[in-house]
């Protein structure tokens, strides 16, 4: 796990990943992709950063109490934007009727509240697949 | 009927599908058939693509190559042979 090759390869590899992830997750709604799948690349990469260069040293990097923090407040950050419909005069989570775009193919910014929600979602996503590996990761016997 | 070039190739996709996930019940290994599931993903990504969904072939690839990392962490940490 500590070969010269692969912290070389990880290093080129890991921006890239990371910056292909929020591509997914900012452009779920105008195109192929989505906040699930964007959520997994970034959760991927950082996945990949423990991998090659240990367990502790992915700890430091992205701290399990951050990712409960992160994990709360994605999901805290989607009921917020489904009560914005409500404030409008429309039923939960609502978009088209509560007076928002429902988005154009090609156009980032014109989502409404689709493409605020798939933020929500995508670091959420994140932060359960990197828990996920940490518990299953750990060193117990 | 007439088939296009993407309905062959489908058919040669799903015939492959249905091998990997019928050997995967088989081996022994726990490794090759964490291995073999992701083949599986692989090409359901494929069909998906080939069937004009490319929302779901990225979410397919994604999650699979998820959930083959989560399994080999787990093979990993517990014994190799199935008991």
């Amino acid at each position: 796990m500590r070969d010269f090759i692969l912290k070389r390869v990880a290093v080129i590899i890991l921006p890239l990943m990371s910056i292909y992830g929020f591509y997914v997750i900012l452009h779920g709604h105008v195109s192929p992709g989505g906040s699930f799948a964007g959520g997994i690349i970034v959760g991927l990469s950082f996945i990949t950063y423990s991998t090659v260069y240990g367990l502790e040293r992915g700890k430091v990097k992205l701290p399990e109490r951050i990712l409960t923090l992160v994990e709360s407040y994605g999901t805290l950050w989607y009921g917020i934007m489904g009560i914005v419909g409500i404030l409008k005069g429309a039923p939960f989570l609502s978009n088209k009727l509560a007076g928002f775009n429902l988005g154009e193919p090609g156009s980032l910014t014109s989502g409404g509240l689709i493409s605020l929600l798939g933020i929500g979602v995508g670091i959420r996503v994140a932060s359960t697949i990197i828990t996920l590996f940490y518990a299953m990761g750990e060193e117990e016997s | 009927m007439h088939f296009t070039s993407a309905d062959y190739w489908i058919m040669v996709l799903l015939l492959t599908l249905v091998i990997a996930s019928l050997s995967m019940l088989f081996i022994k290994d726990l490794l090759h058939a964490v291995i073999v599931f992701g083949v599986y993903s692989l090409i359901m990504a494929l069909i998906w693509l080939l069937m004009n969904t490319p929302d779901l072939a990225i979410t397919e690839a994604a999650a699979g190559i998820c959930t083959t990392v989560l399994m080999m962490a787990v093979i990993f940490r517990t014994s190799r042979k199935e008991e």
